[in-house]
């Protein structure tokens, strides 16, 4: 089988993930744009967080293609590869260095050399610190700056990992249910700071909150025990009897 | 920067009591009269050398263990390959002056009637050689099991396990006499270094003092490496391994790079050891002896490097009371405070006065700016 | 030198040289007056021999004692053996068991000798004249045990007077296993007689090649010198059998040893699957466990010794609950005092663990003292069951059985108790078992509890293999850990195999590589392996392992 040329940052076709014989995917297929961004939705068990784990590497689907730029094949490489690749990612649960200070966090973040070698001689130069500190602005923990990660609220925590991603200046980035556990001002506020980001990359958004998917207005990709059951405009996808069926129950 | 300036402060308070001990242990055994309070008598000083050998050790298994969360139950093993090598360089100073007077051949090798030096000793003649070997032979077994463990991410409990294992099979290796390395005996019996008697005070005063300059050198280096990038990656590792590895870090290269490092800090302790106390035996590599570093840091403190040094003192200095006072007693103490520290002390001493000073600090500001306290309480 | 050996066969008022040289000189006289007597048979002619205090004399009086076919020979040849033939004024005589002497040749009881009396003197020549004869002698007595014996004794011998013993042994005997012994001791007699039939030869070449034990390949190997070309080919050929045949059994000793190794491995690691695989408790203290199981054996053997010895055959029987109370309570208490706080933390947990075990060996070694303790083996336990080649002790067949019965019974309690069920639930997924109703906190305190009271049982095992001192547990802890990684976290099975794989691994290298060396090639299999399944042979899969 030959790559497909295609036009798409991330390609996914026919994924299949096993576990014990329960398949957490089964044959999906997911094609993402340059500077798109779409909302995956779906209820537990779908398959969202076992797609991340494909795209990003900790999961080794057993079936399937999964290329990135056309050219990278994302099943052969681990996680820090596709990291370097151009992918970030966010999990469900905040994950910050919560030991770290807040400007650490994304220092760390920040794209540069990540070997070994390059962090012991690093010197900071000047710019590094304008990114941080616009960093610090667009995420608005300027004030935190000196906390530890920690210490912050888990809305804080949020965002911060947000501001993380963007450091590392991604070509793509997932976004596992950034709503989670905020309030409804900090969840129209990541609305849109996440519509921003999606001006001039790709963004993927797992989310549950309708509302939050609403706000964001982009295609939407209805996922159900690993196949894609719906795509299309939130309105049209939530008309879609199946998705309603899946939803509700029978 | 609150944390940068703590680590400053704490820098200068080691070099300085470093500084003190290797003048003040001197001057105290030399210049003091014996007799006089002040006066340190002859046996103390290679005791307070090999405390402080032991220091260079702890630090080492704090910078692993501290700061990425690595915790080696074999780094007795790093210890004593250091020491060997610097015992195999003690050997051959030796030369015709053994119980068997061959001029080439150490004592134990005429006695299993071996006709010529295995390979592997040749250019422990030389100091330098010997030097070079102390670093080289912990660091590549160091890398070469880091490689293994750290590619497969064997993490946890499953790597403190196989290096425990690893010391426990090197330990039967050293028992044998086959390995040239002495066998149960180890080497000992030596008689110069460089051209001075081993056993002589002026000697072990020398020793003293480049083992607390080894001990400094060594804090400077962990206190660079954990204060530069690369620290806060192990930092990052210890607190969320995958997390680092979606930000694009090589974790494992991480891992292996500060694994190899500490290694060699601790065959550097080894090596001052082994002139110090007269003896290298496979006895070293007890899993026991290992498992003991790790509390000596768990005691001052992980993660704070002066807390590993600390520790170290510390537990030393109350083994040394113990075995002479109530020997009966010293395996309930050890063992008891193996308990309390995981217990009731998870950040060792340091880390409960730091809480403290931070707790007051706090407090301190509190009373000044009222406002930023209740934000930070949230 | 004479003197001297005299002495130590003498009652010591007659040690002194003088009254030896005396008696020597009073023996010639008598000796002088009674041959000239000479009207005695064969048998009392041999038995005046006795009484010429010479080895050669004595020697030959052997052979033609036990060839006159009279009754008392058994008993003269038997205290000959054992110091008990006597010789004084002339005459022989023995001294029973009881004390009483009976004249030698006439089998009177003899009441108060005239004269001292004087055991006759052996040495390793006339030990084996002893040996043979007695073989030759006992041959056709009544009890069979007692004819195997003779048998063995006269195939050690190959005393070619023997063989017409043999023979007529050979056709009177109806039990099989001495009638093989027997055969074998002819066949052994024969090759090495110069001038036997070639056919009885190569008959008895091939009795060898069937009987097939070493005893047999060393005469097979080396034939004397004298036999024929052909009867050495034949030989060879049957030895060649032999060592093939000998080499199998060899394997199926070293496969046996590793099983039985694996099993002390299972006894010690099964306790620290439970905890270590239900509650990822890495319980550094799991050996002392183990130690204190086998101290406990100690207390009741102890208490049986001094106020019911009758019942020292039930010592271990009664010791296994005892020990599964002992250690399961204090593994309960390490849980509730120190364990519980820790959970989720295991690098903390080891530590204090290991804290834990250098507590209860320096209490045990307080108590009890650094030395060795003894603990015997039941009567039911000593011996050994011989299959082909090779003997089984019936100590090292217990501790097998019992460690696959061990595994059993927690294999059934694991399947179908609640508690099983509760454990199991726990190890899949705590958080979810919690938020069912499952008392995770307690189910953790029994789990170790029971995992401990293992490790107490496996300790009643290993104390009668391994030395009970307070380092026991210490010598385990390792090869435990290795046994449970090896085999995968969680998975009794994976223990199973695990520990069965190690041992029989250990056993098949040794041979070649020595002990500790292939001691030494197994841990670092081991760490190679964890490398490549950092999960074990038997890992659980799926998502609740990596939270």
């Amino acid at each position: 089988m030959t790559a497909p040329i295609t036009p798409t940052l991330l390609y996914l076709d026919n994924v299949t993930v096993s576990f014990d014989g329960f398949r957490a995917l089964n044959a999906l297929s997911l094609a993402i744009d340059h500077a798109e961004m779409r909302a995956i939705i779906g209820p537990n068990g779908a398959g969202k967080t076992t797609m991340m784990d494909v795209i990003t590497g900790k999961t080794q689907p057993s079936e399937g293609t999964a290329l990135f730029e056309g050219s990278h094949d994302l099943t052969a490489l681990d996680e820090t590869a596709i990291a370097e690749l151009g992918i970030g990612r966010k999990f469900q649960t905040p994950t910050v260095f919560e030991m770290h200070t807040v400007e650490d966090n994304l220092l760390l973040a920040l794209k540069n050399k990540r070997g070994p070698l390059a962090t012991l001689l690093s010197r900071r130069p000047a710019q590094e610190q304008e990114r941080i500190d616009a960093l610090l602005e667009r995420v608005r923990l300027t004030a935190q700056r000196h906390r530890r990660a920690g210490e912050l609220s888990h809305g804080q925590k949020q965002w911060l990992e947000i501001g993380m991603l963007l450091a590392q200046e991604p070509k793509l980035l997932l976004i596992d249910e950034p709503a989670a556990g905020m309030t409804d001002q900090e969840t129209a506020d990541t609305a849109d700071l996440l519509r921003d980001i999606a001006r001039s990359k790709a963004v993927i958004v797992v989310e549950h909150d309708m509302t939050f998917v609403r706000d964001l207005g982009v295609k939407v990709t209805c996922l159900h025990e690993g196949s894609v059951l719906a795509e299309g405009s939130l309105d049209a996808v939530s008309a879609n009897e199946r998705v309603v069926e899946v939803y509700l129950g029978r | 920067m609150r944390t940068q300036s703590l680590f400053d402060r704490q820098t200068t308070v080691v070099l300085s009591l470093l500084a003190a001990a290797a003048i003040l242990v001197p001057a105290m055994n030399g210049l003091a009269l014996p007799g006089s309070a002040l006066h340190l008598s002859d046996h103390l000083v290679p005791l307070l050398g090999k405390y402080v050998c032991f220091a260079l050790l702890a630090l080492s298994v704090d910078l692993i263990w501290g700061f990425c969360g690595i915790l080696s139950l074999g780094h007795g093993a790093f210890f004593t390959l250091g020491g060997y090598a610097m015992g195999m360089y003690l050997m051959r100073q030796i030369g015709p002056r053994g119980v068997y007077a061959d001029p080439v051949l150490p004592d134990f090798m005429v006695f299993l009637d071996w006709k010529e030096l295995p390979w592997f000793w040749y250019g422990f003649d030389w100091l330098p050689f010997a030097a070079l070997m102390v670093l080289l032979v912990p660091g590549a077994l160091a890398f070469v099991f880091g490689w293994f463990a750290f590619r497969s991410r064997v993490t946890g409990v499953y790597f403190s396990i196989i290096t425990q294992a690893m010391t426990f099979a090197l330990m039967l290796a050293f028992f044998r006499n086959d390995m040239g390395l002495g066998g149960n005996n180890g080497l000992t019996d030596f008689k110069e270094i460089l051209g001075f008697p081993v056993q002589a005070g002026s000697t072990r005063i020398v020793l003293f003092v480049l083992s607390v300059l080894a001990l400094a050198g060594g804090y400077l280096l962990c206190r660079w490496v954990v204060g530069s990038t690369f620290g806060k990656v192990l930092v990052a590792i210890r607190d969320a391994e995958s997390r680092t590895r979606f930000l694009g870090y090589r974790v494992e290269h991480y891992k292996l790079a500060v694994f190899t490092l500490s290694a060699m800090l601790a065959g550097v302790a080894g090596a001052l050891y082994v002139p110090q106390v007269g003896i290298i035996n496979p006895s070293e590599f007890a899993p026991a002896n290992s498992i003991e570093v790790v509390i000596w840091v768990a005691v001052g403190g992980r993660g704070t490097l002066a807390g590993a040094i600390l520790g170290a003192l510390l537990v030393n200095a109350g083994k040394t009371w113990f075995t002479a006072a109530l020997p009966e007693f010293w395996l309930f103490a050890l063992g008891g405070l193996f308990v309390f520290v995981t217990l009731f002390m998870p950040r060792g001493i340091l880390g409960a006065a730091s809480d403290l000073w931070e707790r007051s600090s706090q407090k301190l500001r509190a009373r000044r700016s009222p406002q930023s306290v209740t934000h930070a309480a949230e | 030198m004479r003197a001297a050996a005299a002495a130590l066969t003498l009652p010591p008022y007659e040690a002194h040289f003088m009254i030896v040289l005396r008696n020597f000189l009073q023996a010639f006289v008598l000796l002088l007056g009674m041959a000239s007597a000479a009207l005695a048979g064969p048998y009392e002619e041999a038995l005046l021999k006795f009484t010429n205090d010479s080895y050669a004399d004595t020697d030959a009086a052997i052979g033609a004692v036990a060839a006159s076919g009279n009754p008392l020979a058994v008993d003269v040849v038997e205290a000959l053996r054992d110091g008990r033939l006597l010789v004084g004024s002339g005459q022989v005589f023995v001294r029973r068991a009881s004390g009483d002497l009976i004249n030698a040749a006439t089998g009177q009881t003899w009441g108060n000798p005239t004269g001292e009396l004087k055991s006759v003197r052996v040495n390793n020549r006339v030990r084996r004249a002893i040996e043979a004869a007695l073989g030759s002698l006992t041959l056709l007595s009544p009890d069979a045990a007692k004819r195997l014996e003779a048998a063995r004794a006269v195939f050690r011998s190959r005393d070619e007077a023997a063989l017409p013993a043999l023979e007529e042994a050979i056709a009177q005997e109806g039990h099989v296993p001495v009638r093989n012994a027997l055969e074998t001791a002819r066949a052994a007699i024969l090759l090495s007689k110069q001038d036997a039939l070639h056919t009885q030869k190569l008959a008895a070449v091939e009795t060898l090649r069937d009987r097939g034990d070493q005893e047999a390949l060393a005469l097979l190997s080396n034939l004397p010198s004298h036999a024929p070309l052909e009867i050495m080919a034949a030989a060879g050929k049957a030895a060649e059998g032999i060592r093939a045949r000998l080499a199998f059994w060899q394997a199926f000793q070293n496969v046996w040893y590793g099983i039985s190794l694996g099993s002390v491995l299972l006894l010690a690691a099964i306790g620290l699957a439970i905890t270590f695989g239900t509650m990822g408790v890495i319980n550094m203290a799991h050996g002392e466990m183990v130690m204190l199981g086998a101290y406990t054996t100690f207390m009741v053997q102890e208490v049986i010794r001094s106020y019911f010895p009758g019942l020292f055959g039930a010592s271990l029987l009664i010791a296994l609950p005892l020990a599964f109370l002992v250690a399961g309570s204090v593994g309960l208490l390490i849980e509730r005092a120190v364990i519980r706080f820790l959970y989720g933390r295991p690098l903390e947990t080891l530590l204090a663990t290991w804290g834990i075990s250098l507590i209860l060996q320096q209490g045990v070694r307080t108590i009890f003292g650094p030395t060795n303790r003894e603990v015997g083996t039941p009567a039911w336990m000593s011996g050994a069951l011989d299959i082909g080649a090779i003997s089984l002790t019936y100590n090292r067949i217990a501790i097998v059985v019992f460690a696959f019965s061990v595994f059993a019974i927690l294999l059934l309690v694991l399947r179908y108790t609640s508690l099983g069920l509760y454990v199991r639930a726990v190890t899949q997924n705590r958080r979810m078992a919690g938020s069912m109703g499952i008392r995770t906190s307690r189910i953790d305190a029994l789990a170790f509890g029971l995992g401990s009271g293992v490790a107490g049982i496996a300790g009643v095992a290993l104390s009668q293999i391994d030395n009970v001192s307070p380092n026991l547990g210490q010598s385990y802890i390792i090869d435990s850990f290795m046994v449970v990684v090896f085999g995968g976290v969680g998975s009794l099975w994976g223990t199973l195999v695990g520990a069965m794989t190690l041992g029989i691994a250990n056993k098949m290298l040794e041979p070649y590589a020595g002990a500790v060396l292939g001691k030494i090639a197994l841990l670092i299999a081991i760490i190679v392996f964890i490398q490549r399944r950092p999960r074990g042979l038997f890992a659980l899969k799926g998502r609740a392992v990596e939270a």
